[in-house]
């Protein structure tokens, strides 16, 4: 879905984040247009969810350096409620459960909240029960879980599909769907990406983070990203995918390593600690 | 057992100021109530005044309350009119309704009709002509008020009250709601006022009852209420009991229930309001598979301080019990939960669950809960649990992340922690009410 005139939808430069004073993201760079797909991939605890997270403004982590830009603008310095409203979502790898707050409740609570902030028009329970039976149906979902509780007692599936369902609702900019094949069944995972294609316009974009081929099937990326100890460590296209789906991670990671030896020596020339791109790139932020 | 400890000469000049005098006890009625009175007034010019050094008082100082010079509000009769109370009536017992004010009995403003046969819903004093017999056989026997000044102050108090009769195999068909309510700051001096229930399911009966303590205007009052609930086999008894009284009030309250074989009895004890309140529950199975379930709440902010003490005592086999207790704290509020559950020698087969959950809102607030077993049986299954929790980081950010402002999604989670309690309730208008007041009092508060 690229085209030529897309917009710059986020920039993120040099970013580094640590949680309980480790540093996991060591230097983040990504670039992401209107109308992209990116997939981030990449082995546990690299990092993925850190970073969808440090997106979204969750208060755990902290920023130690770098931006990010979204449509032009600091997104750092927002609180996350800001964050979402100008547009960015973030799908839960693991959604939390809100026993006692109805899901249809909760879902036009957050609907009009964005409604207000966009100068949109706001809708009273009937007629939204009218808009989200249409919003269920982009993602097959029994409008019977709108009269439960938020996540309470859903399935792994279900919850994942509740996401989705949230993401049609609130329509974001940027969508960051952290692992939302995980716990979808093979139906199920066809339903939700197909939801998700759904949504996609040019004016909007998403970064999936997966840990497979099979989601990618269904929704087509324009890159993927491998991210490997806080960075990422290899762009693509939706062909890397299938290479990591035979080979694995450690070839890319060796890859890496010879580049970035090789860049050390080129530069340690003019520096006195020689530790490689991803550190000398973080020293200078 | 802590009134073993206690010295013979510990008469409270306080408490025996709050006890009638003698003269309005000879001609109070029978008999056989006159002597009840005047036994209990005995009880309240002999016994100490609770203190935090007392075991069972120690997180709630009631000292507060005896700053306080109270007039019996026997004596004060305001003008209320239904359009008043208006904002408390339910149009589930819209003709199973009996209200008091201040206590005393208001025919004006109660509803009784369409009922069946076997109910019988009236206020005390005119029960006490017709059902003698069966209100001198309750009134009384199932809360020990010996060993409690409260208790035995109310007692030493009753000429009238609400009495709910339901005989054997009847159901009633709409819930009965015993609506007291406080007029607050309208005397020149704080009232205090003794509201009393009786209710006797009879074996196979089924009732829905609403005990519900409001307040017209705030101000400073008190109030020291008692409800005994005699549960027969089979009967079910569902009690919702509303406390929402004036934030300046103070409210002291025992309930008393038994219940017979194969009987059940739910309870959903409601608490908002008052400056100082305490409410004394227990619960007895004296007959073989007895099924209770308690919810509880409390909601408090401010310089509130609300204590729940329940006991639920297995003393049969097979008996069930399911407890949640909840509190919210936020200010300096002050909530203390102590469930205590007996299992009995006799009482095998028990099944009985505790759980106390609490919501602490702000780092001068403070939650005390107290779980408490004895088990004397061996083939029994117990389990409780406590949790004491801020509102967690995680449920905040996923609100967050949607839009919701930290104000709004700290509301809807306090909220969604309430409503779990306030759903249960069976009265679906009472529901809506509630709800709407805890929306209220907790944007209030923030
Ligand atoms: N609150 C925390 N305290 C300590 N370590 C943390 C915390 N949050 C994340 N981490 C660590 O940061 C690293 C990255 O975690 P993250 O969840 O971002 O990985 P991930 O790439 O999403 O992994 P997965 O594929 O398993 O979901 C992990 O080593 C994790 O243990
Ligand atoms: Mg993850």
């Amino acid at each position: 879905m690229i085209s030529s005139n897309s917009k710059v939808i986020l920039e993120v430069r040099n970013l580094s984040a640590s949680v309980a004073g480790i540093e996991i993201l060591k230097g983040i760079n990504l670039t992401v247009r209107s109308g992209e797909v990116h997939a981030i991939m990449g082995p546990n605890g690299s990092g993925k969810s850190t970073f969808s997270k440090v997106l979204a403004g969750h208060p755990g982590y902290t920023v130690t350096g770098g931006e990010v830009l979204f449509e032009g603008q600091n997104l750092l310095e927002l609180p996350p409620e800001e964050r979402a409203r100008n547009g960015v979502f973030l799908a839960f790898q693991y959604p939390i459960e809100i026993p006692g707050v109805s899901n249809s409740a909760f879902l036009r609570l957050t609907y009009n909240t964005q409604q207000a902030h966009r100068g949109g028009e706001e809708l009273d329970p009937l007629e939204f029960h009218d808009f989200i039976q249409e919003k269920c149906k982009i993602v097959e979902m029994d409008p019977r879980f709108l009269d439960r509780s938020v996540n309470e007692g859903f399935s792994g599936g279900e919850k994942k599909r509740n996401e989705i369902l949230q993401m049609a609702v609130l329509d974001p900019r940027l969508a960051i769907l952290d692992e939302t094949d995980s716990g979808l069944d093979i139906d199920a995972l066809r339903i939700v990406a197909s939801g998700v294609n759904k949504l996609m316009t040019p004016d909007n974009a998403v970064i999936m983070v997966t840990h497979y081929q099979r989601l990618l099937n269904y929704i087509t990326p324009d890159f993927v990203h491998v991210m490997r100890r806080g960075r990422i460590i290899k762009t693509g296209g939706k062909e890397l995918a299938l290479e990591l789906e035979t080979r694995g991670y450690d070839w890319v990671d060796d890859e890496y390593q010879r580049a970035a030896d090789a860049h050390g020596r080129a530069t340690a020339k003019g520096s006195a600690s020689a530790a490689g791109a991803g550190r000398a790139g973080a020293a200078s932020a | 057992m802590s009134a073993v400890m206690k010295a013979p000469d510990v008469r409270d000049e306080y408490l025996a100021s709050l006890a009638p005098d003698t003269n309005a006890l000879a001609g109070a009625g029978s008999d056989w109530l006159n002597a009840l009175r005047a036994e209990a007034a005995a009880c309240v010019n002999s016994l100490p005044y609770p203190t935090t050094h007392d075991e069972e008082w120690r997180f709630t100082d009631f000292g507060l309350l005896r700053k306080t010079v109270f007039a019996s509000a026997a004596d004060i009769s305001p003008e209320v009119s239904l359009t008043d109370i208006a904002p408390f009536v339910l149009p589930e017992s819209a003709k199973s309704r009996l209200v008091f004010i201040n206590g005393i009995y208001a025919p004006h403003l109660s509803a009784g009709a369409n009922l069946p046969q076997g109910v019988v819903m009236s206020n005390l004093a005119a029960g006490l002509s017709s059902h003698d017999a069966v209100i001198r056989a309750h009134l009384a026997q199932q809360l020990n008020f010996h060993n409690e000044a409260f208790a035995a102050l109310n007692t030493s108090h009753i000429s009238d009250g609400a009495l709910v009769l339901i005989a054997k195999d009847t159901v009633c068909p709409a819930p009965i709601h015993l609506l007291f309510i406080a007029t607050g700051a309208t005397a020149d001096t704080p009232q205090a006022s003794y509201p009393r229930c009786l209710i006797i399911a009879e074996a196979g009966s089924t009732c829905a009852l609403i005990e519900d303590y409001v307040c017209l205007n705030s101000g400073v009052y008190f109030t020291d209420a008692v409800c005994e609930i005699t549960i027969g086999e089979n009967a079910v008894v569902e009690h919702t009991r509303l406390q929402r009284e004036s934030h300046s009030a103070f409210h002291m309250a025992y309930g008393a229930v038994a219940l017979a074989r194969g009987s059940n009895y739910t309870a959903h004890n409601i608490a908002f309001g008052a400056r100082i309140s305490r409410h004394d529950l227990r619960i007895t199975q004296n007959g073989e598979a007895a099924q209770c379930t308690l919810n509880g709440l409390a909601l408090i902010s401010g310089r509130q301080i609300a204590d729940t003490h329940t006991v639920m005592d297995h003393a049969q086999p097979n008996g069930q019990s399911t407890q949640l207790h909840k509190c919210i704290a936020d200010g300096g509020a002050h909530a203390v939960f102590n469930g205590k559950i007996f299992v009995r020698k006799d009482a095998q087969h028990t099944h009985a669950a505790q759980q106390s959950r609490n919501l602490l809102l702000s780092n001068k607030a403070r939650i005390d809960t107290k779980p408490q077993l004895e088990i004397f049986a061996d083939d029994v299954k117990c389990a409780h649990g406590a949790t004491v929790s801020q509102l967690e980081t995680e449920e905040m950010f996923y609100l967050n992340s949607r839009g919701l402002s930290p104000l709004t999604a700290r509301n809807l989670l306090i909220y969604a922690f309430a409503e779990e309690i306030v759903d249960r309730i069976p009265v679906t208008s009472l529901v809506k009410q509630l709800s709407k007041t805890l929306s209220e009092q907790i944007m209030e508060h923030t």
